[in-house]
């Protein structure tokens, strides 16, 4: 099949995130002072298996980043200079990936592991007469000739397969990685090998391969978080949901700390007429309701891209662009919290006397803003970044919740809680939904938390001696 | 002196502290009385242990801190061995303690009376109205008047708070009172009153007085006896005036030796090499061994006891034990024989590292034009109220001020704390905009300069200031700081700047690798140092000294003194010495300016000025100073 890539504009700047980052740690690879916090990082448990856990998310993130269209099939006679025709439906690498997960489609919704659908039909009965019952699923188990009598086995089996399977990955790795300081690769057991390797990031790793392992073993066969209302599958949900998740999280960081670091730190610098201004422009910011200013710009952002839907060829570019939109939004107007707190610290780091010091060699002010004051407030920038970048996922689930987040056509955490909102009142309650997005979003948030913990810890020179 | 009963008897107090798994013992057998009616002074340097002493008293220990052995009994009640509900009674009742800083140790959202009554009410029982009566009647015998009853701490002056804290202990009627560095946050008139204020009280009242001190003069004033501690032991245990005539154990006699004094005038100070070693040093020997002038190979491999030499005077030193001399320590015995503390400087003077280098702070030859010229600098905030910012008032933080400094010489700028004096230096290097007047530095007028001149001029005046943690970027390798003024002032290319740098760290004696290390990982002394250095790294002309020395402890204070003293010869450096402390003038200025309120009082040539004031203001600080009842 031939297939055409298709850069959004989120996936440029996903792209053009990652190149600047790469560059950066090139660039800094020879730098030790650079290098030995980020060593004590990864150097540690915690942080070597919240790291990992983060780059779990970003890679399936990454994955769900390069989008395609997919050429449809030649309509008969077409000749070969014809211009191809392609799909209208933008997919990514993640749903190629994904594609028995994608494609299994229930009627409505099924709990998890379910054979039979969660709502009762009406159906033609063995003896011909019609009875209301829970209808098998379409996909789910559908291979089980009897499901009372088979499920446990097969299921067992064939998680125990895919556990195993997590766990050989798991050995293999343990002998590449752990024992290459060791000496022999492929170490027999109980040789000195066994033991070499940071364990806690073997421990994660395993915990991540086994999960991998069954739910690769299990989820072509059965719906292992269940089906939506609309019959999807929720894992796949779950894992599509991620990519929003990180882009909102780090692209509205991003457009934010300009503003924050800039404005904050200008403004208990210089103070004067700059603080009053700088104070001026973000009281009056905080003081229209952000949701009210998110909906309205969110709606104006909505008009024009209907009214001018021939820039868009595809429904992902439309979702897209709304998705930037409300990055931009939320970056604009959530800059102030961080500001106010760097405007606090710079007007206490001005009165320190290496600030004095700098000022009566001349320095610059340019340069005491860069060289002084910066380093000085980057752990409260990391700090309330990663609080941020943990407010902002759950922040796109109220707006999408109220209806101004992101498209509704665009598979999110908030479309997710959204969807599964009236439910809940449901009897017997629609769970898995719900509970699907709470523990991707909880290892997501909390892993961030954890590992900037340990970034702010190394970073920080007075809590050097603490350890 | 010393008491038939004794109040408060601490023997072999030992805590440890939990550092991440390792045990520091920053307390190490310490042993002490205090009689009744007595004032005894635990005297160190910072990081000696004599606060966790204290708090060790009180079982207020911090966190992970502990009384790993000892015993503490006040009037024959063992305080280690009440339950904690008994030993709240007794905190704040019978054994009470003042603290350091006065600005916190006060709760800053009730009034006086408020606080006062807390401790009547859990101590004495007191209702309303005796309360009341109570604490007015306290606070007069601070010297407070009623009126002072409703005010909240910040409507108080930082003496004024200091005897508010006072009454508030008074108020359980201790039978001992601690006194951790009460006064060393004060300015030195009012440190003056407390400790007269203090004196009175235990006179009065027939309390014990136990007074934590890094000030020999302080401690000379108000002590009957006085225990001096070193790496969490006491190293001489004597009364007063045996202690300050005749100093047994030679940390003392440094201790008198490093003392800046109008009479050590033109000679170098004294110093004591290195520093405290910390909580977590091991020792095999004697915990001062590596700093001793006297040092011999026993004391390297045994602990030395505790000797009583005369009956009442005990030190822990080799030397102190009377008993058969070998050859070597008779020599080293007669070394350290003192014979007054001046004494004890010039015979510790025989060691090699002193030796040899030619006195500084002698008044040099001065030259006629002067390098700094200043002109009725005054300095007005504006007061600006309303919505419109109008100013309605000022501030005169510097109200016509001129001086001269001249190349290779000492100007003293003297004064308390808020009369100005900071505002001046800051003025005078256009870190803040002068309102009217002229600063004239090498025969340039710097109001008329701007800009690219300006900046350029900046590399003839620097400035170091008090506070060597705050005065050094943490983010910024000790090289890199080096380097800014000379990137931003000087054009040198970068092998001639790593040049530098290597020698300017020689000449304020720093390794060289310093430069590639944080400020963190230096002492205070060091990091006085660096910033020394970051100064001298553009060659000035004029060096602003902002309290250089008031942070550091006495032992470093005459290391920078004596490493600015040599800079100042080599460099023909001209000083502005902006300082608090007398002793210091009195060692190295050349000449004095007295400052108050914004405008000079009096000025003129060090000794004269210091021996002969003719100012009433000036006459008040030399009075105040301690250890002017007669010390040395």
């Amino acid at each position: 099949m031939m297939i055409k890539p298709v850069l959004l504009w989120s996936d440029a700047l996903i792209l053009l995130l990652l190149a600047t980052v790469a560059a950066l740690v090139w660039l800094a690879r020879k730098n030790d002072t650079f290098r030995a916090p980020w060593r004590q990082v990864m150097s540690s448990r915690m942080g070597a298996g919240t790291a990992l856990i983060l780059a779990v998310y970003a890679g399936i993130g990454l994955l769900d980043s390069l989008h395609y269209v997919e050429r449809l099939p030649g309509a008969p006679g077409q000749t070969a200079g014809q211009q191809a025709q392609y799909s209208g439906e933008v997919r990514s690498a993640l749903d190629a990936l994904l594609k028995p997960l994608r494609e299994n489609v229930e009627k409505t919704y099924s709990a998890p592991f379910a054979t039979h659908l969660y709502a009762k039909e009406t159906m033609p009965g063995p003896d011909g007469r019609e009875v209301r019952d829970f209808p098998r699923l379409k996909h789910g188990g559908a291979h089980l000739a009897d499901p009372e009598k088979d499920f446990w086995s097969d299921v067992s089996e064939r998680a125990g397969l895919g556990l195993l399977g997590g766990w050989v990955v798991w050995l293999l790795w343990r002998s590449w990685f752990g024992c290459r300081n060791g000496g022999a690769r492929f170490g027999l057991p109980g040789s000195s090998c066994s033991a070499a390797g940071p364990p806690r990031r073997n421990l994660t790793l395993l915990v991540i391969l086994l999960t991998a392992g069954a739910l690769i073993a299990l989820a072509p066969h059965y719906h292992v978080l269940g089906t939506d209302k609309v019959g999807q599958d929720v894992l796949y949900l779950s894992l599509k949901s991620i990519r929003t998740g990180l882009l909102i999280g780090s692209l509205t960081t991003l457009i934010m700390l300009p503003f924050a670091l800039g404005l904050g730190i200008a403004a208990g610098y210089f103070g004067g007429r700059i603080d009053d201004a700088i104070q001026y422009l973000y009281t009056t910011l905080n003081s229209i309701p952000g949701v009210l200013l998110i909906a309205a710009a969110v709606l104006v952002v909505q008009v024009q891209i209907e009214a001018n839907a021939e820039f868009f060829d595809t429904a992902a570019a439309r979702s897209d662009v709304r998705l930037l939109a409300l990055c931009a939004i939320l970056g604009v107007t959530g800059w102030t919290g961080l500001a106010r707190l760097l405007r606090a610290e710079a007007l206490k780091l001005r009165e320190l006397e290496f600030v004095q010091a700098a000022r009566a060699f001349g320095v610059t002010d340019a340069r005491i803003l860069l060289r002084h004051l910066l380093p000085n407030v980057m752990h409260l920038v990391l700090i309330s970044v990663v609080i941020d970048f943990s407010g902002l996922v759950l922040a796109e689930a109220v707006l999408s919740y109220v209806g101004v987040g992101v498209d509704p056509g665009m598979i999110s955490f908030g479309n997710m809680i959204n969807g599964a909102r009236l439910e809940l009142a449901r009897e017997p309650v629609v769970w898995w939904q719900l509970a699907a997005a709470f523990v991707f979003m909880f290892v997501l948030v909390l892993a961030a938390n954890l590992f900037s913990d340990q970034v702010r810890d190394a970073l920080d020179p007075k809590s050097g001696g603490r350890k | 002196m010393s008491a038939p009963v004794s109040k408060l008897v601490v023997e072999n107090l030992c805590v440890e502290i939990d550092a991440g798994g390792r045990v520091l013992k920053p307390v190490d057998g310490v042993s002490f009385e205090i009689g009744p009616n007595e004032c005894v002074a635990l005297l160190g340097e910072s990081g000696c242990g004599k606060s966790l002493t204290a708090l060790a008293l009180m079982r207020l220990l911090p966190e992970g801190g502990r009384v790993a052995s000892g015993s503490v009994r006040l009037s024959d009640d063992d305080l280690f061995a009440l339950a904690e509900a008994e030993m709240g009674e007794v905190r704040g009742g019978r054994l009470a303690m003042i603290f350091q800083e006065p600005q916190t140790s006060l709760n800053p959202v009730m009034t006086v009376a408020e606080q006062i009554n807390e401790a009547l009410a859990a101590h004495r029982g007191l209702n309303d109205v005796a309360a009341a009566k109570e604490a007015a009647r306290l606070l007069r015998a601070v010297g407070l008047g009623d009126d002072k009853l409703a005010s909240y701490p910040f409507q108080l002056s930082g003496g004024q708070r200091q005897r508010a804290l006072i009454a508030m202990m008074l108020a359980g009627e201790p039978e001992l009172l601690i006194a951790d560095e009460p006064t060393t946050a004060l300015d030195v008139t009012v440190q003056a009153q407390i400790l007269k204020l203090l004196k009175e009280l235990q006179q009065q009242r027939g309390m014990s007085l136990l007074l934590i001190t890094h000030d020999l003069d302080v401690a000379h004033d108000m002590a009957d006896r006085v225990a001096v501690m070193y790496a969490g032991q006491i190293v001489e245990w004597a009364p007063s005036a045996a202690l300050y005539t005749s100093p047994r154990h030679p940390y003392t006699q440094k201790l008198f030796a490093v003392l800046p004094r109008l009479d050590r005038r033109g000679e170098r100070l004294d110093s004591l090499p290195g520093r405290v070693p910390g909580p977590d040093s091991v020792f095999s020997g004697c915990r001062f061994a590596d700093r001793c002038p006297a040092v011999f190979e026993r004391c390297r491999l045994e602990a030395p006891a505790f000797h009583e030499t005369v009956p009442g005077h005990w030190s822990r030193c080799h030397l102190a034990e009377a008993e058969e001399p070998t050859s070597s320590r008779v020599r080293h015995a007669h070394q350290v024989t003192p014979t007054g503390t001046h004494g004890a400087a010039e015979s510790l003077r025989f060691s090699a590292y002193e030796s040899g280098v030619p006195l500084a702070g002698a008044p040099s030859a001065v030259s006629l034009s002067p390098v700094l010229d200043v002109r009725d600098l005054a300095v007005h905030f504006p007061i600006r109220k309303g919505l419109l910012r109008r100013t309605v008032g000022q501030v005169k933080a510097v109200d016509g001020v001129s001086l001269q400094v001249s190349a290779g010489e000492t100007l003293a700028l003297v004064g308390e704390s808020g009369c100005g004096k900071t505002t001046l230096a800051r003025a005078i290097l256009r870190l803040i905009e002068p309102t009217t007047g002229q600063v004239r530095l090498l025969d340039e007028s710097l109001a008329d300069l701007s800009g690219e001149g300006l900046r350029r001029k900046r590399a003839q005046m620097q400035i170091v200031f008090q506070d060597p943690f705050s005065s050094l970027n943490p983010r910024m390798k000790v090289g890199e700081i080096l380097a800014e003024g000379m990137a931003a002032l000087l054009s040198l290319s970068a092998s001639a700047r790593l040049q530098r740098i290597a020698n300017l760290l020689n000449q304020v004696g720093l390794p060289e690798d310093a430069a590639s290390r944080y400020p963190h990982e230096f002492s205070g002394g060091q990091r006085q140092r660096i910033a020394i250095a970051r100064a001298l790294a553009v060659e000035p002309k004029l060096l602003i000294l902002d309290e250089p020395t008031s942070a550091l402890d006495v032992s470093v204070q005459a290391q920078i003194l004596n490493l600015l003293a040599d800079l100042q010869q080599k460099h023909g450096l001209a000083y502005l010495f902006i300082t608090h402390n007398l002793s210091v003038v009195s060692y190295l200025a050349h000449r004095v300016a007295v400052m108050r309120g914004g405008k000079i009082v009096e000025t003129g040539d060090a000794e004269a000025l210091l021996t002969r004031p003719e100012h009433a203001y000036t006459r008040l600080l030399l009075d105040s100073a301690p250890g002017k009842t007669g010390a040395a």
